[in-house]
């Protein structure tokens, strides 16, 4: 399936502000054979282990007689997704996630770039200080808040709300958001803007006419990793969220995979599959246009 | 745009008279920032100063009309209970056996080893590693789960070398969920080593192997001082994730057996939700934001905001 596919295409990356040309394979092609061979072998050895529960969960998902032992599907059906694709299973909780994910990963994006803008842009003397706050926060375990939004909302009765949910995912994307956008804005020059300023355009014309459009790989970056990691979270809807027809499909695949016994197998990792596959899309579209993960670990990196 | 003039705050308080027209103009530049500021006030503030109030009461998750203030007790009982005990040490081996040793290593090591790799090779393995971590979290506990059952694939492959198997999730859970979450976190310390190994200067590189310098001396000479801080933050980031990771192991085993691989983040769940200890459970929730906080501060000192 898709997961050998996704490829960082190390030659296309680097976008972004800290965008560099990829290193040239000179010296790797001066190196003496043995040791490249050896290299090689390394990283298969490594690349073999890592693949195994992947290749695992394709096999299960298409084979009638799935258990946890590493076997090929003879004959490969298609029965384990015929079983899981209908509203209950699937498609809601899927949509669910769509509405959760998706609402909160928008809010976050426009939020953070309006934020990001004054911070990038003008000096203050509160500047420093909302900086460190936002990096401070971004280092808290989101876990451990956990029980007391709980407390909170259930004393405000928004326990099973999805709109509360939203908003609270959004909050915690936030500060990571925030401070990965301010970089990517930083990487943009400020004397095209001041053109525009003297143009008469206004502070909010300026962002959205001038820098906006030249920080898109940034957008797209924090968009796509804020939908992701928020897709695959599972402690924050299973905790805000209670009824059955809310829970998004990160919830819906616990609880299928605490109330089946052995001879499912193969739905569940059907159900996996089809549940892992936007995200997998998602990464792989980012990757062909914006070289992927390797954009973020430039913006992260010290 | 750059006036580096502005003397007034972003959100300086207004109706001071000084200066008037400034503060309105920094007033109206902080405007953007409200909305932010507001979700994380709400969310994120307020439940803090909450977790700290609820802390030092007996809340109840059912029933218990009225919860008392209650002063130290969570903490003494906490630091008196002996699964409390055992939940910080398994975190203690979980963060610093996952992330530390783990993540940090197979990261940095998978970075230095890409860059000798033939292209296809290196394809593959950021592919297949990167895979992993896009994976959703529970997915990857259910994947895990699947690979150290006892019939799973990692005695399926122990058996075809030779090597005798084991019952990974109940001889030795703790060890299981570090190597998951190894297998599902490497990919992050990857890429961030990856991204800062580009920017090592060519030639400091060639000049030391010029003066002979073995690939280890120049690894830890020339290469390790100059990516220093990108060191750092990994170790920080992948530190401070690794910390409050819950619904890997909460899908791999519960904490179990008995409390064999409970984590606080677990631990600090089972007590709140499933023992209704609601006080209790922030008490632990406490504990953990504080340590959580601590390294963050150091994170903060290590990267420092940059200089302007």
């Amino acid at each position: 399936m898709a997961a050998t596919d996704v490829r960082p295409a190390p030659g296309t990356g680097h976008s972004g502000p800290d965008a560099r040309p990829a290193p040239a394979t000179g010296t790797a092609r001066r190196r003496i054979r043995p040791a490249r061979i050896a290299v090689n072998l390394v990283l298969l050895v490594i690349s073999l282990l890592f693949v195994l529960p992947l290749i695992w969960m394709v096999c299960a998902s298409i084979s009638s007689t799935a258990g946890f032992e590493l076997s090929l599907p003879s004959p490969p059906t298609l029965d384990n997704f015929h079983a899981i694709l209908n509203t209950e299973t699937t498609f809601r909780p899927m949509l669910n996630g769509l509405l959760l994910c998706g609402g909160a990963t928008l809010l976050c994006v426009v939020v953070s770039i309006l934020a990001a803008y004054p911070l990038s842009r003008y000096r203050s003397r509160l500047r420093r200080p909302f900086l460190y706050t936002v990096l401070f926060t971004t280092g808290l375990p989101i876990t451990a808040v956990m029980i007391p939004v709980y407390s909170m909302f259930v004393q405000v009765e928004l326990i099973d709300s999805m709109f509360a949910t939203t908003l609270f995912l959004t909050a915690s994307a936030l500060p990571i958001g925030i401070w990965l956008m301010k970089n990517f804005m930083d990487g943009v020059p400020i004397v095209l803007e001041e053109a525009a300023r003297i143009d008469g355009a206004n502070a909010m014309q300026s962002l959205t006419r001038v820098v906006l459009p030249l920080m898109w790989p940034g957008v797209t970056v924090v968009t796509v990793f804020t939908f992701i990691s928020m897709w695959g979270n599972f402690f924050v809807p299973f905790v805000l969220l209670l009824s059955p027809e809310k829970l998004p499909a990160s919830v819906s695949v616990f609880t299928f995979l605490s109330a089946h016994d052995q001879t499912q197998y193969g739905q569940l990792a059907a159900f996996s599959v089809v549940y892992t596959l936007p995200v997998v899309m998602l990464y792989l579209l980012l990757t062909r246009k914006l070289g992927g993960g390797f954009a973020l670990g430039g913006a992260l990196k010290g | 745009m750059k006036s580096a003039a502005a003397p007034a705050g972003l959100a300086a308080p207004s109706g001071r008279a000084a200066g008037g027209r400034a503060a309105r103009q920094s007033l109206l530049r902080g405007l953007p920032l409200l909305p932010s500021l507001a979700l994380l006030a709400v969310f994120l503030a307020g439940p803090i100063v909450y977790c700290v109030y609820d802390a030092f009461t007996d809340a109840q998750l059912t029933g218990a009309a009225e919860t008392h203030f209650v002063g130290l007790d969570n903490f003494s009982r906490a630091f008196d209970d002996p699964e409390f005990i055992n939940s910080l040490w398994l975190t203690l081996v979980f963060v610093i056996g996952s992330a530390v040793i783990g993540q940090n290593t197979l990261g940095l090591s998978l970075a230095v080893l890409s860059e000798k790799a033939t292209r296809p090779m290196r394809s593959l393995t950021n592919g297949v590693v990167i895979a992993a971590w896009v994976l959703p979290e529970v997915v990857a506990g259910y994947l895990m789960y699947a690979f150290f059952y006892q019939q799973g694939s990692l005695n399926n492959v122990l058996d075809l070398l030779g090597l005798p198997g084991q019952n990974w999730l109940y001889t030795m859970p703790i060890l299981a969920v570090c190597l998951a979450n190894v297998w599902r976190g490497t990919a992050f310390s990857m890429m961030v080593y990856s991204a800062a190994l580009n920017e090592v200067p060519r030639e400091l590189v060639e000049a030391a192997e010029m003066d002979g310098a073995g690939v280890w001396h120049r690894l830890w000479h020339v290469t390790l001082p100059v990516i220093r801080r990108t060191v750092m933050t990994n170790l920080m980031l992948i530190t401070l994730q690794t910390l409050s990771v819950f619904g890997l192991i909460y899908a791999m085993t519960r904490g179990g057996p008995g409390n064999k691989s409970q984590t606080l983040p677990v631990f600090m769940y089972q007590q709140a939700f499933q023992n209704s200890a609601i006080g209790y459970g922030t008490a632990i929730a406490l504990v953990l934001l504080v340590v959580g906080a601590l390294f963050s501060v150091v994170y903060l000192k290590l990267l420092k905001v940059e200089e302007d």
